[in-house]
């Protein structure tokens, strides 16, 4: 067993495993911070910034930050909210989201964020860029349109012996999400549908499926993204 | 051409590790790294095609079409602009009768832009074929083009030689040292191998304590304490390395040029002392790719120092194994931050990695690692030399020692000052005869826009601490439109895009300091400016992002009355433009627009 910490978040005591990743341990606490790129488990990328906190007064990211013995975090402040607000808007307006007719509606964590933070109309111009879709795949689509680089699916969606299906191609202002055409002609059905599971947006979609859930009972349909790592505070009462 | 590539990919042992290698080896053969040519090292490496274009579609100088048999990269940093660039731009495209961003049909010549070059002493400066050409005007691009339709090597355009060993027979280079003042440490007077024999006597902790104590801080810009690094290194298990950061990346440096030139034995030198300390056996020095034409007499420094015993094994009859490679860039500037560099060794895409680990920890093949910038290793061996307390007499309390300066812009005597640390900018601005001043960009587009009123504050880490690129503006030039947007843009390319909100924020704000220019701001684009910067700035991983906001924050607390200038004063304009809008679907029915206020 690893040694026990103690810490805060917004003056609330926590406990948790040294070393390990705050937004992890904060969830086990019942405190929900946001993310988009985070994957239990898997190396993080720290590439969204949306769980962006201050600890000790420093702007860092919980996903790749681990916990230190007595650190005071700051999660639901006026400023980290607006910060992640930002972020949201942001997304919005840099890539092409169009959530009524999005496969993914209902189960997009970047449209559960906008509606957590009450996004009216972003404060940012919209940028409308161009983007490809790459439907090459005889398995799935690659709308690069609701790309939001979080690179779950560069870090997670590997073949037998470690070749990625997804990368990114340039970087700044050119960077875009690629598929490899040769390998991803042969991905497996399971592949496929982890790949589309893990999205955080509706950027990989599997074909040839349609869509079970009717929109209205979808995942954040009626409750708020985050309330289940909250309610697990509410049912334990606050115990650990 | 695939026995080639093959051999080629077998040169690099088959190791993903030297990706970066293996495509420059491509890209210098077939003048591109071809999607076919991707498609084989892909197989022959074991990794997947996107996984080689990841990497590829990284770096400036990597191109899927090939570039002209003359590939010519023309600097489009704010100085190049400054020193008359758009003249040259416009003589090689009426020349060559293409556009930059184009090929001549017949694939003779390619022209291109590229970020700072580390020439902005003698500007406009392009590499063509990664031969250097300093203080083009029309009349030599007009020799240039003609010599290369008559087909001349690229070599044999270079005439006349710089100074010292840019005379050299493996450099051969027109570039210029342009040192104006010498100092103590890193240009003074230097011997190589005193200060490693002495090393190797005193033992490695004592070096470390010498370092520490003469309180040296890291020369690249951030300013954390070597000796405090080499500690850290030093007490991680594993593989040790050594690394030198000679990747000057930032607009406007170009000092380490200088050093990498006339101080290569000393940087070695350095880095043996490094690897003594820390208890490392490899050194590789990363070299930016725009210093391509170092590399042969680097390579040949290399050699004589392993002839002389300073390197390789059994160092100076010691027992001490140590050794340097030379790991080329190809082109990133985010690569200067030192985990990117170390991902670039590693042959990947050039993003900084997260920390904890830090690099010290885990760093090349998770191995621990130090990377130290040229200065920092030069600036080592003389505290070893002379001593700690020696080097403390110099600089000011917290920072000590001197710090060499890369100075251009509008002044009369560009070129590279070794000084110590505490002069102030008015001091600074006399050295170099610069009168009539708006302004100075201090430590690059990521530094701070100093004005007039600020002049008395002083070069050194407590107040304006500095990389060493120092760009004089004059009152002639267009602040907003020169430098903010040339640096905006540059930040815009360069953002590796790992961190979203440093691609999309410096993507945002560019666009909202080009809507200042062309005056089409309002009252409140300024404070929205200022506002989103801060969000980046709060929120992004690694220095490029956190600073990257500095040319438009700076300019806004020192300079606002020149965006006032230039916004129009009203509270809400609409960014919907419906003729724009409607454009297209005119043009197809032939009709004009009919928009209704």
């Amino acid at each position: 067993m690893s040694e026990k910490i103690k810490f805060t978040i917004d003056g609330k005591q926590c406990e948790g495993e040294k070393g390990r990743y705050l937004v992890d341990v904060a969830a086990e606490n019942g405190v929900y911070i946001p993310v988009l790129c985070h994957w239990k488990d898997v190396i993080p990328a720290g590439s969204c910034r949306i769980c962006t906190v201050k600890i000790n007064g420093r702007f860092v990211a919980a996903c790749t930050t681990p916990v230190e013995d007595g650190c005071n975090v700051e999660n639901n402040t006026p400023e980290l909210q607006d910060i992640r607000k930002a972020i949201v808007e942001m997304l919005f307006v840099e890539g092409n989201h169009f959530c009524p007719s999005c496969e993914k509606s209902g189960d997009c964590d970047l449209q559960g964020l906008g509606y957590l933070y009450q996004m009216m109309v972003p404060r940012f111009p919209y940028a409308f860029e161009r983007r490809e879709l790459d439907a090459s795949s005889p398995k799935i689509f690659l709308e690069k349109n609701r790309c939001i680089f979080c690179k779950r699916c560069v870090r997670m969606i590997k073949d037998e012996k470690g070749k990625s299906y997804f990368a990114f191609k340039g970087r700044g202002k050119d960077l875009e999400i690629s598929m490899d055409k040769t390998i991803a002609a042969n991905i497996s059905d399971e592949l496929a549908q982890k790949a589309m599971d893990i999205c955080p947006v509706g950027a990989i979609l599997k074909k040839e499926v349609g869509f079970a859930t009717p929109i209205g009972q979808r995942k954040y349909d009626n409750v708020p993204i985050g309330a289940d790592i909250e309610n697990l505070q509410k049912t334990n009462g606050g115990k650990k | 051409m695939n026995e080639k590539i093959l051999g080629i990919i077998e040169a690099y042992g088959r190791s993903p590790y030297r990706l970066v290698d293996i495509l420059l080896s491509l890209q210098k053969e077939f003048r591109c790294v071809s999607d076919e040519a991707v498609n084989i090292v892909a197989s022959e490496l074991g990794l997947s095609e996107v996984d080689v274009r990841q990497t590829k579609s990284f770096y400036h100088f990597f191109t899927t079409e090939p570039v002209g048999k003359y590939a010519v990269y023309l600097n489009n940093s704010a100085v190049s602009e400054m020193m008359g660039m758009a003249d040259v731009v416009d003589e090689f495209e009426k020349l060559c009768g293409i556009s930059f961003g184009q090929k001549t049909a017949d694939g003779l010549i390619s022209l291109d832009h590229t970020a700072c070059i580390g020439m902005n002493d003698q500007e406009p400066a392009a590499l063509i074929n990664s031969v250097v050409f300093t203080g083009l005007n029309r009349q030599k691009v007009r020799e240039i083009v003609a010599a290369m339709r008559e087909g001349k090597p690229v070599e044999s355009m270079v005439t006349e030689y710089g100074d010292g060993n840019n005379a050299h027979p493996l450099v051969l280079s027109m570039v210029k040292n342009n040192i104006r003042k010498a100092g103590p440490v890193c240009l003074g007077e230097y011997e190589t191998g005193k200060a490693l024999a002495r090393s190797l006597t005193m033992g490695s902790k004592a070096v470390i304590d010498e370092v520490k104590s003469a309180n040296l801080r890291g020369r690249g810009g951030a300013g954390f304490p070597a000796g405090l690094k080499w500690q850290f290194c030093a007490h991680e298990a594993g593989d040790r390395y050594v690394f030198c950061n000679a990747d000057e990346g930032e607009p406007g440096t170009f000092k380490d040029r200088v050093l990498l030139t006339e101080r290569a034995q000393m940087m070695y030198e350095g880095m043996a002392i490094a690897g003594w300390a820390i208890g490392a056996k490899e050194g590789i020095l990363y070299l930016r790719y725009e210093y391509l034409y170092l590399k042969a007499f680097l390579e040949n420094v290399l050699e004589e120092m392993r002839n002389q015993n300073l390197l390789g094994k059994n160092i100076l009859g010691k027992g001490f194994d140590f050794d340097i490679r030379i790991q080329l860039g190809a082109g990133a500037y985010v690569c200067g931050e030192e985990s990117a560099l170390i991902e670039s060794s590693e042959g990947k895409r050039g993003e900084p990695r997260n920390r904890p680990p830090f690099p010290v920890q885990k760093g090349y093949k998770n191995n621990p690692t130090i990377v130290n910038n040229v200065e920092t290793f030069c600036s080592a061996v003389k505290i070893i030399e002379n001593g700690a307390a020696w080097y403390k007499k110099m600089g000011t309390e917290d920072s000590s020692g001197t710090k060499l300066l890369s100075i251009s812009g509008d002044c009369k005597m560009p070129g590279v000052y070794e000084v110590e640390w505490g002069m102030t900018i008015h001091e600074m601005l006399r050295m170099v005869g610069a009168e009539n001043v708006q302004a100075v960009q201090v430590s690059g587009p990521s530094g701070v826009c100093v004005p007039p009123t600020q002049f008395n504050r002083q070069i050194a880490l407590e107040d304006l601490p500095s990389g060493g690129s120092m760009i004089v503006v004059g009152k002639q030039r267009d602040l907003i439109k020169d430098i903010v947007l040339n640096f905006m843009a540059f930040f815009e390319d360069e953002s590796c895009g790992s961190c979203i909100t440093c691609r999309s924020f410096n993507m945002i704000l560019r666009r909202q300091v080009q809507k200042v220019v062309e005056g089409r701001a309002i009252k409140p684009d300024l404070d929205n400016m200022k506002d989103w910067g801060e969000i980046m700035a709060k929120t992004s991983r690694c220095g490029l992002g956190q600073t990257s906001s500095n040319p438009i924050s700076t300019t806004l607390a020192n300079f606002r009355e020149l965006y006032e200038a230039r916004v129009k004063d009203e509270d809400f304009q609409s960014d919907f433009d419906m003729e724009k809008a409607i454009a297209e679907s005119c043009e197809a029915v032939n009709r004009p627009p009919i928009v209704h206020e």
